[in-house]
């Protein structure tokens, strides 16, 4: 890693109170004003500005360590799982600070969902899971009711065609692909806002991971759909916009095109062509 | 330095030491011979038990064979031995001992695991596990001298007085009694089960935790996931509890009332397998005396080795599976 030069460049991009915007036309879905995050004493996120318009995709890229997941765990408060962290500054979701005191963040957690780089299906059948935030959120008023949803999440998630015959089978006996297929209709199925995605294809193969890019395409028409990725070709394929992270802090936020043909910022220039990372 | 195996050496040398080392290695051999003998002496002397056990029960078996189960009458005057109302005392107190034992030992590993901050978590854990470490004999006598005269004083006559219409608790109150022998198990047998259940649920992935919170589950909704994913582990736990609830021997025998006596009241005097070996094998002077009491114990070794092995499985079984987790 280039240090030296490093230090200097962070300097440019600290514009504290600005924020970074992408003129897309869109209204702002999600904004993170002045964002501090601290594990204990460790600061992972230095004063991170970053507005996410609705509908879209959203790719947060930049190398191991550089504060990405922990941006996105902090859009639906999975950090505060987490003992020992602190956060300063403002998550505003549709205009309202879903930090401030009193904010009901079970409710947040179901209108933000979330997908992880695990899949992590729980030990029960396909049905199962992807009724359980319908059955604990008390979202449908009948087993009918209930049924269609789950059908209609497995399709928006691209399995139903896969599972339709063995629904009260064992979602652990699913491959890895469509278990993480599974884990997004799961999501899918209490209808959330947003979703978010930490390296969801990253523990799958080629054919798996185009199918997920597919699905994260086709779901940015209802959906904001935040990303985080390791692999900037995922990003160049799925995003419309993307942030670079660099030791905690964002160096540059643009549509994804401008980003990996003509960055703003030497350093995302430098990660974007492997010089380091 | 041993020399690897040549073609110079007599060929009954080369396999002799080939079978003992493969790599022709004296030290590994020798150690590998020892950890054989001392796996192999355990597997021996539980052979030699049953086999003890069985030879010395024959001559009850013979005598009064299946009957032996189902007859109440136990008169070591006439030469009349049934098991029925140990099996009964034991299975009854045991089974108290798990109906308290089982929520508080669940309440215990989920507070521990899923709600207690670390910083009260260990010193939690360390005085749970001090109570598995007292000697039965010391439960014994705190039952006889605390937890008896409370139970007459506080808790059997509001519940005779409440309850009393039902057969459970009908009865004399004397604090002494199956009653009393199940909770005292049961405080006994807390700590095992919490323990086991405290290191299933901790084998639970976070990652099972995350996926129930990010779908906006509450606190009590994802321990229920956890609980989900950890139920094979936990029976095995309950298991576990169990077989050492019907092995207890000490702590029960002072407390139970040692009368061979089946009733449906649990403030009756009842008696235990274990009880009854302990007082009596001094006093058995007739070999047939003597046999009923060994038969006695290869029925309780029987039972405590299937619900041992059961238990086994079930927490092994969670335990791959948990490791095993996530195949992708």
């Amino acid at each position: 890693m280039p240090t030296p030069t490093l230090t200097t460049r962070i300097a440019v991009p600290e514009r504290a109170g600005v924020s970074h915007s992408v003129a897309t036309g869109a209204s702002t879905k999600i904004a993170v004003r002045n964002l501090n995050f601290y594990y204990g004493k460790t600061q992972a996120l230095h004063d991170v500005s970053l507005e996410i318009p609705e509908r879209i995709v959203m790719a947060f890229i930049g190398p191991s360590g550089c504060g990405k997941s922990t941006l996105l765990r902090t859009l639906n408060r999975m950090n505060d799982v987490i003992p020992g962290t602190r956060v300063e500054g403002q998550v505003l979701m549709d205009g309202v600070d879903i930090y401030q005191p009193g904010t009901d963040v079970v409710d947040l957690r179901r209108k933000v969902g979330m997908v992880f780089q695990k899949s992590n299906p729980f030990p029960k059948t396909i049905f199962d899971n992807v009724a359980y935030g319908l059955r604990i959120n008390r979202l449908t008023a009948s087993k009918s009711e209930l049924a269609e949803r789950v059908e209609q999440a497995l399709n928006d998630a691209a399995l139903w065609s896969e599972v339709k015959d063995r629904l009260h089978t064992s979602a652990l006996s699913l491959s890895g692909g469509q278990q993480q297929r599974l884990c997004i209709a799961r999501a899918l199925a209490v209808r959330p806002e947003v979703v978010l995605m930490d390296e969801p294809a990253s523990a799958l193969d080629p054919i798996a991971t185009s199918k997920i890019e597919e699905l994260i395409v086709d779901l940015k028409q209802r959906y904001t759909i935040v990303i985080v990725t390791h692999n900037m070709q995922q990003a160049a394929r799925v995003s419309d916009t993307t942030a670079f992270f660099l030791l905690g802090k964002l160096i540059e936020v643009n549509s994804t095109e401008k980003m990996f043909t003509n960055p703003s910022e030497k350093l995302t220039e430098d990660y974007i062509t492997g010089r380091f990372g | 330095m041993d020399q690897p195996i040549g073609g110079r050496r007599s060929p009954l040398n080369v396999n002799w030491k080939h079978l003992l080392s493969p790599t022709g290695n004296t030290g590994d051999a020798v150690f590998r011979g020892l950890l054989f003998i001392s796996a192999l002496l355990m597997v021996l002397i539980v052979g030699a038990m049953i086999l003890a056990l069985a030879a010395k029960s024959m001559p009850s078996i013979r005598q009064f064979g299946f009957h032996f189960l189902t007859s109440s009458e136990w008169n070591p005057v006439k030469n009349e031995f049934g098991a029925l109302p140990f099996i009964y005392g034991t299975i009854v107190s045991s089974l108290i001992a798990l109906v308290i034992s089982v929520p508080l030992s669940l309440g215990i590993a989920i507070f521990l695991v899923e709600q207690a901050p670390r910083q009260l978590a260990r010193p939690v854990t360390f005085l749970i596990e001090l109570l598995a470490a007292i000697p039965s004999v010391v439960y014994g006598l705190w039952g006889i001298f605390v937890l008896a005269p409370f139970l007459r004083i506080h808790v059997e006559p509001p519940l005779q007085h409440w309850l009393g219409w039902l057969p459970l608790f009908k009865g004399p109150i004397t604090g002494i009694g199956l009653l009393t022998g199940g909770i005292i198990l049961a405080i006994m047998v807390t700590p095992i089960i919490s323990a086991v259940v405290r290191d299933v649920l901790a084998a639970v992935p976070g990652s099972q935790r995350e996926a129930a919170l990010a779908l906006g589950a509450t606190k009590w909704e994802t321990t229920r996931v956890v609980l989900v994913n950890g139920a094979p582990g936990i029976a095995g736990a309950v298991i576990l509890g169990l077989g050492r609830a019907i092995g207890e021997t000490m702590a029960v025998t002072m407390v139970i009332g040692n009368r061979a006596h089946i009733s449906a009241s649990l403030f009756e005097s009842s008696y235990t397998i274990a009880s009854v070996i302990a007082n009596e094998f001094t006093e058995a002077t007739q070999d047939l005396y003597l046999s009923a009491l060994v038969e006695l114990g290869l029925i309780l070794f029987l039972v405590t080795f299937v619900v041992n092995a059961i238990a086994r499985v079930l927490v092994w079984n969670v335990t791959r599976k948990m490791s095993g987790v996530g195949n992708a």
